[in-house]
C-alpha cells in the first residue's frame, strides 16, 4: 500500500487545498474467483491534470486494463459478499465528484459525456446493426436534449474533425464498410462528442499498422491539444507512450512499480522490470545488438502472485537484498535524488540502484 | 540445451546439414502469384480475384533469415504459406533445392514437409487442445515413420529441452502452458525433422514484450546450432532488423523493395518503405510530439483493394512523388545501375523514381 497518497506532496508544489482535475488514489480492484481472489488492481494512486498525459505500461495481466475500466465505473460490482464482479475500494476524484462510491445514474450521466473510452478494437466496440451516424447521435443526444438532425450534424463535424473523407455520405455507413484506421478514427469522433474532459484510450493503436497507428498518434495529439483533454494512454508498445505521455505508469502484477515524469522513467529508471523492459526491445533508432537481452520467466499468473515483490522470481537483483524481496512488499517510495517526483517500488537502496543503472543498464539502452 | 542428444535422437540424416554451395538459393520463388477466385451466384461464377500475391521473386540462401515486412493485407502471409505449399500458387514457381515445388501433389509433397516447417502466430490456435504436448511434438515422427535411436519420447523430451522446456511437460496439455512456452512448443515442433527452412509467420507478435525477446532470442540460437534458414513474416520492423540478414518490404502483393539489412534500414530507396521506417514510433521521449511528426512520412489514405489494384505502380494513389508514368508502366524490382546513388547486386527496388 503506497504511504505517499500524492505524488505531488513530494515534488512539485501545487496550490494547497485544491484536487487535481483526475486524483486516483489507493484504488484496489478485486475479483472474487472459483479459483481464488484476483486482485487485478491492489492500491495505485496516480493525478492527472487537464491537457496532460498518463501512459500507463504494462504486459498482459498487470492491472491497466482493469485500471481504465474502473476509472469509468464499468465493473460490474460484486453483491455483498464480494462475490460475482469487482470489489473496488479506494478513492476516484474526477473533477471534484468521488466516482467509486458513486451510484450508477451519476456514472452514466458522467460515462461519455465527462469521460469517454477509445477502445482497442472498433469492430467490436461498434455496434455492426446500426450505421457509424446512428451510433455518434446516440451518444450525444444521450447527454444532450436536441433533435436528431442536430445530432446528425454534430457526428459529421466531428467525423469531419478526425478525418473521415466525405463525412456527409460515410456517416450513413456501417462500421464494416470502414477499414481499420477509419473505424479507430470513428471510435476517436464517437467518444469526443460530448467534448469529454477525461479520455482514456485502451491500447488505441496496437490492432493498426504502423503507418495508420502514426496517423492515429498525430491526430490524438492535436485533438487533445485542442480540447484541453486529461488523456491516459494504456499501452504495451513503450514508443507509442513516449510519443505521446507527459507522465509513466509502470504497472507490473496489479501495482505500479515506477511512476514518474517520461523523460525520467526512459532516461533514468529505477525499476528492475522497467530495466527489463526497455532492454528486451529492439530499436531502431540504435545499432543493431548481438543478442537481446530478455526478462526471464513469465508474468505473475494473478490469482497465485509471488510473495513479497511481485517481479522477485524474475529480477536479477534479488540476491543483492538477502531474503527481504520474497518476504516484504516493497513500497512505492520516492527516490530521493531526482528533484521531481519519481517514485519506485524497489527494496534495493537508491544508490544502488542509481549505481546499477549507470555502471550496466545504461549502456545496453 | 544439448546439441547431440538432439542430432543423435532425429533420424542420422548424412549430409542433411550443410549442403549445397553458398550460392545455390535454397529456395527460389519466380513470379509467384495467388489469386483467390470471387465467386457469385447460383453457379458460383467466378467473378473477380483477389490478387493478394501478385508476382513476387526473391530466393532465400541457406542458413540466411529473409525478412518480409509489411501492412496487413499486403500479401505476407500469402507468401508464407505459398512458400510451404499449405497454398497452391495460381502463377509462378517455387523451387526448393533446385526441384519445382509450384505444383505437387500432397503425396509428393510429403517427403518435403521434412525440410520445409512452418511456425504460426497463434499459439493459442495452432496446438491442438486435445493432444499432450508429446503427441503434438511427436506427430511429426509419426507421420513420416521415423524412428529415433532412443524412442520418439527421448527425441521428443530432447527437442522440449532443446526450446528451453522442461521433460516432464511431456504430458501436459496446451492449455497449462503460458502464451511465450506454447510457442516454444510450436517451434519445437517445427524443428522435429530437422527442416531446413522454416517460415515463421509473426511469431512473436502475440507475446508480451519481455517474452517477445526469449523467443528472438531462440530463434537465433536454433540458427546457431542447427543451420537453419529462416523466412520471418512480421509487421514490427524493430524485431526484423534484429532478426534478419535480407529484408524484403511487400506493398499490395508485390514486393517493392529487397536490400541487405543494413543497407534497407540505413538507406532505403523506395518512398513505401521510407514512409514505413520513419511511422515507427521511437521510444525517446525527447522527440516526442512536433518533432515526431516533422520527421515523420505521413502517409494519407488506406491501402486500395487487392481486388482492383491501381494500374502501373501500386503505390501511386498514396506515394508523394508519383507522375504521370508511374500511372501507366509498372515498375520492375530492379538493381538501380545508373543515377547518382547505384545501389548493390542485392539492393532492388521498384520505383520510378527511387530517392
Amino acid at each position: 500500500m503506497s504511504t505517499i497518497s500524492s505524488p505531488f506532496e513530494v515534488g512539485d508544489a501545487r496550490p494547497s487545498g485544491s484536487r487535481p482535475f483526475l486524483d486516483v488514489n489507493d484504488l484496489h480492484v478485486h475479483f472474487s474467483t472459483e479459483d481464488g481472489l484476483v486482485k487485478s488492481v491492489d492500491g495505485i494512486s496516480f493525478q492527472l491534470e487537464r491537457g496532460q498525459t498518463l501512459g500507463i505500461v504494462g504486459e498482459s495481466g498487470s492491472g491497466k486494463s482493469v485500471t481504465s475500466l474502473s476509472l469509468l465505473g464499468l465493473h460490474k460490482k460484486a453483491d455483498r459478499k464480494g462475490r460475482g464482479g469487482a470489489r473496488m475500494t479506494g478513492e476516484i476524484w474526477l473533477d471534484g465528484e468521488e466516482l467509486v462510491s458513486a451510484d450508477e445514474a451519476k456514472l452514466r450521466a458522467l460515462r461519455g459525456n465527462k469521460m469517454a473510452m477509445i477502445f482497442q478494437d472498433p469492430l467490436s466496440a461498434m455496434h455492426p446493426f446500426y450505421t457509424v451516424g446512428d451510433q455518434l447521435i446516440e451518444a450525444y443526444r444521450v447527454h444532450h436534449k436536441v433533435s436528431k438532425s442536430e445530432g446528425r450534424k454534430r457526428a459529421i463535424e466531428m467525423l469531419d474533425r478526425v478525418g473521415i473523407p466525405q463525412p456527409n455520405s460515410r456517416v450513413d455507413d456501417y462500421p464494416h464498410q470502414f477499414s481499420g484506421g477509419m473505424r479507430q478514427r470513428a471510435m476517436i469522433a464517437m467518444s469526443l462528442m460530448c467534448d469529454p474532459q477525461l479520455l482514456i484510450a485502451d491500447e488505441p493503436t496496437t490492432a493498426l499498422d504502423v503507418t495508420v497507428q502514426a496517423q492515429i498518434l498525430d491526430l490524438m495529439r492535436d485533438l487533445q491539444r485542442e480540447f484541453n483533454s486529461a488523456l491516459i494512454i494504456i499501452t504495451h508498445d513503450l514508443g507509442v507512450v513516449a510519443e505521446l505521455a507527459d507522465d509513466i505508469m509502470v504497472m507490473y502484477g496489479g501495482k505500479a512499480v515506477e511512476y514518474g515524469p517520461a523523460k525520467t522513467v526512459f532516461t533514468a529508471p529505477e525499476h528492475p522490470y522497467t530495466w527489463g523492459l526497455l532492454t528486451s526491445m529492439p530499436r531502431l533508432d540504435r545499432p543493431v545488438q548481438d543478442r537481446l537481452a530478455p526478462i526471464p520467466g513469465n508474468p505473475p499468473s494473478m490469482i497465485n502472485v509471488p510473495s513479497g515483490c511481485a517481479f522477485n522470481p524474475r529480477c536479477g537483483f534479488v540476491a543483492q537484498n538477502g531474503g527481504r524481496c520474497s518476504g516484504e512488499v516493497p513500497e512505492l517510495l520516492q527516490t530521493t535524488s531526482s528533484g521531481r517526483r519519481h517514485l519506485v517500488r524497489c527494496h534495493l537502496p537508491v544508490d544502488v540502484r542509481q549505481r546499477t543503472f549507470n555502471e550496466e543498464i545504461r549502456t545496453l539502452l | 540445451m544439448s546439441t547431440d542428444n538432439y542430432s543423435s535422437a532425429t533420424v542420422a540424416d548424412a549430409g542433411r546439414a550443410a549442403s549445397g554451395a553458398a550460392s545455390e538459393p535454397l529456395l527460389s520463388a519466380t513470379g509467384v502469384q495467388m489469386h483467390f477466385p470471387i465467386r457469385r451466384g447460383l453457379l458460383r461464377r467466378t467473378v473477380g480475384a483477389v490478387r493478394a500475391v501478385d508476382g513476387v521473386d526473391f530466393e532465400v540462401r541457406p542458413g540466411e533469415t529473409l525478412g518480409l515486412v509489411g501492412e496487413s493485407g499486403c500479401g505476407k502471409s500469402t507468401t508464407g504459406r505459398l512458400l510451404t505449399r499449405l497454398l497452391e500458387p495460381t502463377g509462378g514457381t517455387v523451387k526448393f533445392e533446385g526441384r519445382d515445388i509450384t505444383h505437387m501433389k500432397p503425396g509428393e509433397l510429403r517427403p518435403l514437409r521434412r525440410d520445409i516447417q512452418m511456425v504460426f502466430q497463434d499459439p493459442q490456435s495452432s496446438l491442438n487442445p486435445r493432444h499432450t504436448i508429446g503427441s503434438i511434438v511427436g506427430a511429426p515422427f509419426e507421420i513420416q515413420g521415423i524412428k529415433s535411436p532412443n524412442g520418439t519420447k527421448r527425441a521428443v523430451q530432447d527437442l522440449l529441452a532443446l526450446v528451453g522446456l522442461s521433460p516432464e511437460h511431456y504430458n501436459r496439455y496446451p492449455h497449462e502452458f503460458s502464451g511465450g512456452q506454447r510457442q516454444r512448443i510450436g517451434i519445437a515442433r517445427a524443428l522435429a525433422l530437422k527442416p531446413k527452412l522454416v517460415v515463421a509467420d509473426e511469431p512473436v507478435s502475440a507475446l508480451d514484450v519481455s517474452i517477445q525477446a526469449q523467443v528472438v532470442n531462440l530463434f537465433e540460437d536454433l540458427q546457431a546450432e542447427l543451420g537453419l534458414a529462416y523466412v520471418f513474416i512480421a509487421h514490427d520492423l524493430s524485431v526484423v532488423r534484429h532478426i534478419s540478414d535480407r529484408v524484403a518490404v511487400m506493398y499490395l502483393g508485390k514486393i517493392v523493395e529487397i536490400a541487405n539489412r543494413d543497407d534497407l534500414y540505413s538507406s532505403a530507396r523506395h518512398p513505401y518503405t521510407q514512409a514505413l521506417l520513419s511511422a515507427v514510433p521511437i521510444p525517446d521521449p525527447d522527440r516526442k510530439g512536433e518533432e515526431a511528426k516533422r520527421e515523420r512520412i505521413l502517409l494519407t489514405g488506406d491501402v486500395p483493394s487487392p481486388i482492383n489494384p491501381p494500374s502501373g505502380c501500386r503505390f501511386r494513389t498514396r506515394c508523394w512523388k508519383a507522375q504521370e508514368i508511374c500511372s501507366t508502366q509498372e515498375p520492375p524490382l530492379v538493381q538501380l545501375t545508373s543515377g547518382p546513388r547505384p545501389t548493390g547486386a542485392d539492393h532492388k527496388v521498384a520505383c520510378h523514381f527511387p530517392d
